[in-house]
């Protein structure tokens, strides 16, 4: 046991680790924030509802099928995705011509919808979801406990972070979605389905959404709020990194999420404002933000 | 990246002459029905929805008239709110000067946030303003003056200028009747002056209305403290009203309510924020029996207002006498 700063280390390490995990959130929501913003040209609201919507569907899938947290790892994802894909062609696709404004708040309402019918089936009260067997238990690292769920979580967001970022900058698919972005009719006129490009890509980004929620399950409880607190502190992320660049949208993700948690050893009345103060100082001394290019 | 294409749905009639006209009638009807109503409704219930449609026509001036969308108004409305309770309350200040100080509080919070949040354009100061509100949110969470989760409750109502008692329902009633009223007329005054024109021209064109010249950014900043400070002396009242401010006041879902009740009565028309306060308070006390499905009602009323009605209530029938 030794100290820094006058806080013991496992105290430190253990607040480090929290930022980490709460980090890997905040990169997968504002990745698939960015991703989505890129291609539709909109602010996805709804986010935040999505990420629970994929929670409550592993919580759903074991309490009355009883399938556990791997396949609701898969399933949950594509399930909610696919009902991306439905709101984009019964609500977004009518949007794309008018400001941006809109889509916010249609994407708002949607929030509104999903949460208020979260919150009538299931009640208010978060509902716990177990740790699955395989990662139960943890790893006594000597200077800290490392729990295996959490390591987890933190490698698993990594990897679904990372490997978005190489399909969009390093394939094909992604240079189409990249040429998309910068001219839609151009990129049409070469005979790709632009159209079905969008729809998919909006899918993408909720069933990312879901994914970070089926991970969070387990370890916040499963509320029909736990979106909605988290959206607001994701838009200041993005706001903080801006939307211009994917690997800037997992940069900033996991840094704040650090911040964060230091903050809490250091500071703790700040924990919850620190984040909203940092995108405040970004905005004074660097208003386009730290990825962003001057629009 | 595509150029967005048409903003805010406009409410400019043919000849502004028919539309002065128009509006003239409007308003001496909505006097006149503010000033009958009491003997036939709860006056409690129209006083809180002259707080809300002064709250919404603060908020308007900014989306409809500036085109800038705030989603974090309940920052102003909320803020404002504790502090003119906390006046009337601990300091013992008599209700026109507790809502003073509230409205200030507006102010300065306003011009702090704006000053941030004009620095970013479009849906980025939509998500500036949400966060800089949440912000706050917690530091009234924390705060010992605010009472936490019980807020600051039992304000009095006190005696105006020391001398008329506003617990009479009446006297209450004329003090909120006026200062809705100056409220609405001095935002009328504000989008019909050059320096409304400026800010329709920087809704319509920002870089054009840079280049010929204007400080746009200026005339942002002014118009987001003065959306602020009118949503501040909406706040303000309100708590002397309900004698009570409280979190659901500074939270994020009061700075969605405000949008709501501005989309659909018509954003950028000068009734419609009116309107609307009237037809999402109404709906919320006849619905207050189905609970939380209140939620899912507005998250639909959102959904079709983008959808089916941009123009939103006041904006349609605009558009039918066209």
């Amino acid at each position: 046991m030794f100290e820094i700063f006058g806080v013991p280390s496992t105290a430190l390490f253990g607040q480090l680790l929290i930022g980490l995990i709460n980090g890997s959130f905040y990169a997968l929501l504002s990745l698939g924030l960015a991703v989505i913003f890129g291609m539709l040209n909109i602010i996805n609201f709804s986010h935040g509802a999505q990420y629970m919507m994929g929670a409550f569907a592993a919580y759903l899938m074991l309490k009355y099928t009883g399938m556990g947290y791997w396949p609701a790892l898969i399933l949950a994802p594509l399930i909610v995705g696919a009902t991306g894909v439905l709101i984009e062609r019964l609500f977004l696709q009518w949007l794309y011509k008018l400001d941006h404004l809109y889509g916010l708040l249609l994407t708002f309402g949607l929030a509104l919808i999903i949460e208020g019918v979260a919150r009538n089936q299931l009640g208010s009260a978060g509902l716990p979801y177990v740790v699955p067997d395989a990662l139960r238990g943890g790893q006594n690292l000597g200077f800290m406990f490392l729990p295996n769920y959490r390591a987890w979580v933190i490698f698993a967001s990594l990897t679904v972070c990372l490997s978005t970022w190489f399909v969009i900058e390093r394939t094909r698919l992604g240079a189409y979605l990249r040429a998309a972005t910068e001219n839609p009719t151009l990129v049409r006129a070469f005979g790709i389905n632009v159209p079905v490009m969008i729809t998919l890509t909006y899918g993408f980004g909720v069933a990312l959404a879901a994914f970070a929620g089926v991970m969070a399950a387990p370890i916040y409880n499963v509320s029909p709020q736990m979106g909605s607190e988290l959206i607001i502190v994701v838009f200041a992320v993005v706001v903080i990194g801006g939307m211009g660049s994917i690997l800037g949208a997992i940069v900033t993700g996991f840094g704040l999420g650090i911040v964060e948690g230091l903050t809490k050893v250091f500071f703790p009345e700040a924990s919850n404002t620190v984040i909203f103060v940092i995108m405040a100082i970004v905005l004074l001394v660097r208003p386009a933000g730290l990825f962003g290019r001057r629009a | 990246m595509q150029e967005p294409v048409a903003v805010i749905p406009l409410s400019v009639a043919p000849s502004s002459k028919l539309r002065q006209h128009s509006e003239t009638i409007a308003f001496v009807l909505m006097v006149a029905v503010l000033v009958v109503a009491p003997f036939f409704t709860y006056p409690l219930f129209l006083m809180q929805v002259m707080c809300f449609a002064l709250f919404a026509c603060a908020f308007n001036l900014l989306i409809g008239y500036v085109g800038l969308l705030s989603f974090g108004h309940a920052l102003y409305f909320g803020w404002a709110s504790y502090l003119s309770a906390f006046a009337a309350k601990h300091w013992g200040l008599t209700p026109e000067l507790a809502i003073i100080v509230g409205t200030a509080t507006g102010a300065l919070l306003g011009l702090i946030a704006g000053s941030l949040a004009i620095r970013r354009q479009g849906i980025y100061f939509a998500m500036i303003t949400l966060a800089l509100a949440q912000m706050m949110f917690f530091f009234a969470l924390q705060a010992k003056f605010t009472g936490g989760e019980d807020g600051i409750q039992a304000v009095p109502r006190g005696h105006l200028f020391g001398l008329i008692d506003l617990r009479n329902e009446m006297s209450m009633y004329i003090v909120v009747l006026v200062i809705f009223l100056a409220g609405f007329l001095l935002i009328y005054r504000i989008i019909h002056s050059p320096f409304g024109e400026v800010l329709k021209a920087i809704r319509e064109n920002e870089p054009r209305a840079i280049s010929l010249g204007y400080k746009t950014d200026r005339y942002k900043l002014i118009a987001f403290v003065l959306s602020a400070t009118l949503a501040g002396c909406a706040g303000a009242t309100k708590a002397i009203v309900l004698q009570l401010a409280s979190l659901t006041d500074v939270n994020w879902p009061m700075s969605g309510e405000v949008v709501l009740m501005t989309l659909v009565g018509g954003l950028g028309t000068i009734f419609g924020p009116v309107v609307g306060a009237f037809v999402i308070l109404a709906m919320q006390y006849k619905l207050s029996v189905v609970g939380e499905w209140v939620l899912v009602i507005q998250g639909v009323i959102f959904v079709s207002c983008v959808l089916l009605f941009r123009r939103g209530i006041v904006g349609e029938i605009a558009a039918r006498f066209k």
